[in-house]
Formats: C-alpha cells, structure tokens, sequence
C-alpha cells in the first residue's frame, strides 16, 4: 500500500451547499472546509443529514447549487477515481466474500496473483479469511460490514467516506477497523466518517462536524467540540449521547 | 379398461426398448427448444438489461409491450411466423416453412419476451440496490450491466429454465409452422396430438410420459433455484 505524503492530504471544501425535495431543505451548507491532517467525524441526530452530506462529497448526487471542491478545483471523474465509500447499509456483490475484494482490485487493474496475495493480505486483516469462498449475502451484519470496509481499503483510496461503520460491530471488531481507519489516517488518507458513537469520536477525530436539520452547526477541534461545544445544537447532542 | 391397460404396457414397452422412432422424436424435441431458448437467450437478456438500466424516452412502452408480448397466444404467434415464412411471406424466399428452424423460430418468438421481461425485473431490482455502490466504484451505467447479470445469474438461469418449459411444452404454434411431418417436424407434443386422434395410444401415452417427466424435472429445478435465489434476495414473479 502506498504511502501519502503527510502535505498531500486531500483538501475538501464546500461552498453554498443546497438540497431540498419537495420544499424542504434537506441540506444547507454555505461552506464547510476539511484541510486538518487528521479524521474528520460527522455527528448528529438521525435524519440530521450525515448521509446526504456525504453523498455529496463523494459526488453521488449533485446539490441544487453550490459545489464540492477538492484541493481547490471542483470535484471531478479522478478525484472521484481515488475515493472509497462504506454506505450506511453495506451493498455486497452476490458473490463470494473473495469475489467481493476481487471486483475492485481488478477495477485497479492489478494482475491475477497479486489480486490473490493483497485479498488474503486484506482478509486476515479484517479476520474474515475463513469466510474468503461464503457467499457474501449469507455474512453477519457484522461481517457484511467488515467486507464492505475492506473492500473499500482494497481500493487504496485517498479519501475515503466512511458512514457509520462500525454500527453493527462488536467491540474487539470495532477496535480492529478504528486501527484499520487510524492507520491509513497516518498514512495520508483523507478520512470523513459519520458515526453516532461519541468515544468513537474522541478516540480517532481530529475534527469534528456537528450537524442538524441539514446545517452544520459547529465545525472544529474534536477536544473542543466535545468537551466544551459551542452551540445549543451540540450541547443537547452530546448531553443525550452521553447518557446512553 | 381392457385396451387402455395394453396401450399402457406398449407405451411402457416403447420406452424401455428404446424405440428409434420415440426417441428421434424426444431428440427433436429436446433440439429445437435448446436451441430456441439459446437463441431467446441471447436477445432477450440484453434487452431485458437495457430496458432495466437504460433511461430513454418509451422506455415504459417497450416494457408494457414486452409484458404484452409475454402473454400473447401461442397459436397466434405460430400463424405470425406463418405468415412471414410462407411462400408469399416476406421470408418466403429462405423456404424455411415446415422445417425445424421453422419451429425454433417460432419458440424463439414465444420465449424472448419472457426471458427478455424477467431479466428486466431483476436486473432493475439489482441495479436500483447495486446503483451507489457501482457508481462509487466509478463502474459506469454499461459498464455495469455485464456486473448485474452475472449477480443475477440464478434467477436468469430460471427464467431460462421457465422459457425451455414453455417452448417444449408448446402445441399450436409449432405444429402450424412445422406441419408435423413425419421424420421431420414431428416433435412430442404435435406426435400426441395426432397419435391421440389417430387412436395410436402406446406412442402418445409413451411420449406423454417423457414430457411430464421433463416438465416435472424442469420445474424442480425451477423451484430448487428460485429459493436459492430468494435465499440472496432476489425473486421474481
Ligand atoms: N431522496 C430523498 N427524498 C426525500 N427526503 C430525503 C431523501 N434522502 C434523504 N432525505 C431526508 O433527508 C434527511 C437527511 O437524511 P440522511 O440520510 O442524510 O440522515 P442522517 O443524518 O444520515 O441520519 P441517520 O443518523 O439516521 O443515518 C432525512 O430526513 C431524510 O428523510
Ligand atoms: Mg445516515
């Protein structure tokens, strides 16, 4: 796996961001920057609208205006080309756990052998090489789930979107992929992931993004976003999440 | 009581010593519905998968048509084919009429619009789910048809098998575009149709079990696969 220079870090920003279906604004994001060197985690409510945002980071759907960049220019078919995504629900090929990882390395163009060698390699990893020939839709929610961030680290991306990942994981699961996430961090890899889980943030956010009702209403150090936010917004966030 | 019993035992008898006019019979069969649902295959699958990813303007007509054509009466398809293929036909000149590429395109005719409708279906089920996670991959809308088809592989594998009933079970259309003639369009079911009203029981009695069992076997199979395939969620009417 390749090493990113720690200055080459992908730069996102966004400016003007809007989205609304029938009426309603579902996204409004006049302008958002992810440039720190280290994971930005995206938290709030369900339906505060993590997921679109993300969508439209990663170009999967197109705002109403507004426009994602990254380093400066508007995102575009190579950007996109180097960027990985692990859904909220993972969408697994009908095929076997191995085929799975096979799919998108041979979208990378590597060779039979080193396809083979890198999806053991990745399978071990993730503690999955004695389901390598399961039929991938016949995984736990928690396997389907460690495929699906496997598969996307297969990728080699250098950004990678990640929308809650370990929701369905177990803790000594969870605690592999933090690893798994932190590392490619280290190594260059831009990381914007959604969670809900509030130690999860503090053990791997450099930054964190506090969203409700389509606004981001606070962006900053993940310390201090936790522990002292500035808005009302994450306040009652963090109070509620604190307590469950 | 009596008769029936001897033309059971015949029947019998015709099947287990291997008669060369039974089996030839069998043979044919078996040849032109293979080959129709090859070729219905080939035709049908694309355009099922086109119709399921592609977005153009009487896209939602084709389907209803497809559908339409789906249900569409056998006997009248065979007097189509019969028409284009006869003398004065627009194909008259290939003088295919009477002969078993006669019977393989009228199957052909009959089996596309299933295989071509069912693989829509599931092919759009699976792309509606497959879609964001294709498109992250950067795999584009063409590029990801030959991806769905394979993942849909069981559930086409039993359309394929639904088609093969429905053309070797077929009466109507193939015996006005083969004529049954002896020796060379004689296929099961037109033999028993006119063995039956010839009163020459044993041989349609024969036949008629060498259907049922193939018609039973291709069901099995059919439901064998269709609960696979709803095992990997994905089902078809
Ligand atoms: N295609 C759509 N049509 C209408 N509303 C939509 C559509 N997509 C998303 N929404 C709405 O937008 C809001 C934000 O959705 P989003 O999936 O981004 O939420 P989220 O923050 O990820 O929530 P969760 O924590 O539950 O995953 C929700 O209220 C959702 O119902
Ligand atoms: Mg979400």
């Amino acid at each position: 796996m390749r090493d990113l220079a720690p200055e080459m870090i992908r730069c996102i920003s966004v400016s003007g961001l809007q989205i609304s279906k029938n009426g309603t604004a579902l996204l409004n994001v006049p302008r958002l920057n992810l440039d720190g060197p280290g994971p930005t985690m995206i938290l709030g409510p369900n339906g505060a609208g993590k997921s679109l945002l993300l969508r439209c980071l990663h170009g999967l759907i197109a705002p109403d205006t507004g426009r994602v960049e990254q380093d400066g220019v508007p995102l575009n078919k190579d950007h996109k080309a180097r960027q990985a995504m692990v859904f909220q629900k993972p969408v697994l090929l009908r095929r076997s756990v191995a085929a799975n990882m096979d799919f998108v390395l041979k979208r990378r163009g590597l060779q039979r052998t080193v396809r083979k060698a890198r999806i053991a390699e990745l399978l071990a990893e993730g503690g999955l090489e004695s389901k390598a020939r399961q039929s991938a839709r016949s995984l736990s929610g928690g396997e389907a789930q460690r495929l699906a961030i496997l598969r996307a680290l297969a990728l080699d991306p250098d950004t990678l979107f990640l929308d809650e990942p370990t929701s369905a994981l177990d803790p000594s699961a969870t605690q592999m992929i933090e690893r798994m996430i932190l590392r490619a961090s280290t190594r260059g890899v831009r990381i914007v992931m959604v969670t809900h889980d509030i130690g999860q943030a503090r053990r791997l956010a450099a930054d964190i993004v506090m969203m409700q009702g389509g606004r981001v209403v606070e962006h900053g150090d993940a310390r201090q976003v936790l522990d002292a936010p500035q808005s009302d917004a994450s306040r009652r966030y963090l109070a509620g999440g604190l307590v469950t | 009581m009596q008769g029936f019993a001897t033309e059971f035992s015949s029947a019998i008898a015709l099947i287990l010593n291997g008669d060369a006019e039974l089996w030839a019979i069998v043979l044919l069969s078996l040849k032109v519905s293979i080959f129709a649902v090859l070729i219905s295959a080939l035709i049908g699958m694309p355009v099922g998968a086109a119709l399921a990813v592609a977005r153009f303007p009487g896209r939602r007509m084709l389907i209803i048509l497809m559908n339409a054509l789906m249900g569409f009466p056998p006997v009248v398809v065979g007097l189509l084919v019969y028409l284009m293929l006869s003398r004065s036909g627009p194909l008259g000149v290939l003088e295919l009429l009477y002969t078993p590429t006669a019977m393989i395109i009228a199957q052909v005719v009959l089996v596309t619009p299933i295989v071509a409708a069912l693989t829509r279906q599931v092919v759009e089920m699976l792309a509606e789910e497959y879609s964001e996670q294709l498109r992250s991959l950067g795999v584009s809308r063409l590029a990801s048809v030959p991806v769905l088809l394979w993942d849909a592989r069981l559930a086409l594998v039993t359309a394929l098998l639904a088609g093969f009933g429905r053309a070797i079970a077929e009466v109507g259309a193939v015996i006005i575009v083969g004529g049954n003639i002896n020796h060379v369009t004689r296929v099961m079911t037109t033999t028993i149709a006119l063995e039956t009203s010839k009163g020459n029981l044993a041989l349609a009695l024969a036949l008629g079990a060498i259907l049922i069992g193939i018609a039973v076997a291709v069901n099995a199979m059919v439901s064998t696969l269709s609960l696979r395939a709803e095992k990997e969620g994905l089902r078809h009417a």
